[in-house]
């Protein structure tokens, strides 16, 4: 009975839980600081099993629909409503599952992470509850069958990322790049939800399936679709407008960084939820496509040579986000631009998506990795200026043993886990557009590069006389890196187990509009 | 077995348990001349200094090559490039907004010509 409750519960839960956490985190901490970490911990673990749940049921029994307030879960369309949905109802298909999945394991890694890297910080109470609250912003996003309620969450989501990236005073840097995130957020919103005003006055219905299924592409349509397109892309950080992204990423705590990463992801999820199931192919596909392959390439490259003279760690690793971010753009456009044709789609179009959402996911883990790995130096020597670093090989080896890891997946080198998603990017591509294919691999070598100069830059060389004392740094934050590192290699040597498992269901999901349509409207 | 760890990529395939075993037969072999080398070399006379030209070596701290240090080639190549996208990124919020303004109008004539 219990059992069957909780199953039945699940999508609910998997807001429910970390929500109640992130509230009484501070009336924990009240009582004991110890017992407050324990306690989001807990929460964390309690979240991502039920994501393992859910994603189970989401594989095993196809896309799972939670209505709240009514009778049943699965009631969608009460019998006085006209046949519309009134009420909040999440969606959740196998996209869906697979990005709770992903946000849900990088939140427990920066969890445990954050049980020493921010033991010595004030404001813990804030920072385990804003990170929880981030961690129900990206879950919320990535479920929702609502648009409102995908706005709700994405200031949530913005909100408690901007605080979060203020929470280390340091010399007023970190709350102006907090100010910065925190006004580019609000105007992205505000941009989004005029869209879904636009959308609500012309369809009557805020439900996904209800505009898709009555979707017309009206002149109205596509200023929506441009609004929610430019403000979701800025929040994914994709260029020319990913100027916020060194500025917040580099001075909120590395912890934090990780998992902005993923929220950032929640909005790229965002992106491909409004192409392809929001307005699917009423839309010119084509252009669209093409839009987000040169937002893609662009990201690519400007993100990788912004990244080559930086100095300051953080920020070179967050041009590489940028850079990698740039990837997913590639791949999933190139299956946006072949949507119509479905002998291109089979060809090449599926595997592209495939490799661009299977980037997204590897993406999280090593560059989540690397930023953790930044935030171990930064722990230890107080410094992010690679001019300033050297040496640490010989004090810090297992922080470099994982970074090294993060460093080998990013720049795509065998067999972790950035090889697999960029060898089904390039391929695909190639068949595209060899242009593309061969700017893709470009940025690849120049990524290795950036990264051999970091490597250099802070473990190699003699050991030097300032960081003498330095030593590895407190295992809550080794078991952290550990967690991601074992990911990235286990997603690089068995890639196909979690293409079949996890990656082709959420490629079909997000083609299969009729699919997300029908589980909602029942095919009505 | 092998097949189930083979990552099908469309037009080709990847299998990394392969790599990984190829890759630990090198290193085996690469062991194996290293463990084939000279053990008893003179470790603590001048056989293991560096050459300098007879130049006195100076302290390891004063030449490891700082992360400044590194790319300066290609960054002086591509100072063309570098002079025109560094001074973009002012690190200024109203010009952050106008950039993100800017290609909305951008996006929303391409739909519209394209629609």
């Amino acid at each position: 009975m219990m059992q069957e409750l909780l199953l039945q519960n699940l999508p609910a839960l998997l807001l429910a839980v970390p929500m109640l956490g992130a509230f009484a985190t501070p009336l924990i901490g009240k009582a004991s600081g110890g017992a407050r970490n324990l306690w989001a911990v807990a929460i964390m673990l309690a979240t991502l099993a039920v994501a393992v749940l859910l994603t189970a049921q989401v594989l095993s029994t196809g896309t799972v629909v939670y209505t709240f307030g009514a009778e049943t879960p699965d009631l969608t369309v009460p019998a006085d409503s006209g046949g519309i949905p009134i009420r909040i109802i999440f969606t959740v298909d196998a996209m869906g599952a697979f990005m709770a999945l992903a946000a849900s394991f990088v939140g427990l890694g920066v969890m445990l992470y954050s049980f020493a890297s921010a033991s010595r910080s004030t404001g813990q109470n804030g920072y385990y509850a804003l990170l929880l609250l981030l961690v129900v912003g990206i879950l919320g996003m990535v479920c929702t069958g609502d648009m409102f309620n995908f706005f709700v969450f994405l200031e949530i989501n913005s909100l408690a990322g901007a605080a979060l990236v203020a929470s280390r005073v340091d010399k007023g840097v970190a709350v102006e790049a907090g100010l910065k995130y925190a006004v580019l957020s609000t105007l992205g919103g505000l941009l989004v939800l005029f869209a879904i005003a636009l959308l609500y006055g012309q369809y009557g219905a805020l439900n996904i399936a209800v505009i898709a299924s009555r979707m017309l592409f009206t002149p109205l349509d596509q200023i929506a679709l441009v609004m929610l397109l430019v403000a979701l892309a800025m929040k994914a950080g994709a260029v020319p407008m990913h100027f916020w992204t060194p500025d917040a990423y580099s001075m909120a705590p590395s912890s934090i960084t990780a998992l902005l990463v993923v929220a950032s992801q929640a909005s790229l999820y965002g992106v491909f939820r409004v192409v392809f199931t929001l307005y699917g192919l009423t839309l010119e596909y084509a252009t669209i496509g093409w839009i987000i392959i040169i937002l893609g390439v662009l990201s690519m490259f400007v993100g990788v040579t912004m990244a080559i003279p930086q100095k300051d760690v953080k920020r070179l690793m967050a041009y590489h986000a940028v850079s990698q971010t740039g990837y997913m753009l590639l791949g999933v456009g190139v299956g946006l631009a072949v949507l119509g044709n479905q002998q291109l789609l089979d060809t090449y179009g599926v595997i592209a998506m495939e490799g661009g959402i299977f980037h997204i996911i590897n993406h999280a883990m090593y560059k989540g990795l690397l930023f953790l790995t930044a935030g171990a130096i930064f722990y230890r020597t107080g410094t992010r200026n690679l001019n300033q670093l050297g040496g640490l090989g010989h004090s810090m080896k297992w922080t470099m043993v994982f970074f090294i890891i993060g460093a080998l997946a990013i720049a795509g080198i065998p067999p972790f886990n950035g090889f697999a998603s960029k060898l089904m990017i390039y391929e695909s591509v190639f068949l595209f557009n060899p242009l593309l294919a061969i700017i893709a691999m470009v940025v690849s070598i120049l990524t290795l590069a950036s990264f051999v100069k970091v490597f250099h830059s802070i473990f190699m060389g003699p050991r030097l006389p300032e960081y003498a004392d330095v030593r590895e740094v407190p295992a809550p934050m080794i078991i952290g890196m550990a967690l991601l590192s074992l990911l990235v290699i286990l997603f690089g040597v068995f890639p196909q187990e979690v293409v079949d498992l996890l990656i082709t269901p959420a490629a079909g999901a997000l083609i299969d509009q009729g699919g997300y349509i029908a589980s909602v409207l029942g095919g009505a | 077995m092998l097949d189930a760890y083979t990552l099908q990529t469309g037009t080709g395939f990847w299998d990394p348990v392969v790599w990984i075993v190829v890759f630990l037969v090198a290193f085996l072999i690469a062991l194996a001349i290293w463990l084939l080398g000279e053990k008893e070399y003179p470790r603590d006379t001048q056989a293991v200094k560096p050459f300098l030209s007879g130049n006195v070596e100076p302290e390891k701290a004063d030449v490891h090559m700082r992360a400044g240090n590194l790319y300066w080639g290609f960054t002086e190549a591509m100072k063309g490039y570098y002079s025109r996208l560094v001074p973009l990124h002012t690190g200024v919020l109203n010009d952050y907004v106008l950039w993100f303004l800017g290609v909305m109008a951008l996006v929303f004539v391409i739909v519209g010509v394209a629609a």
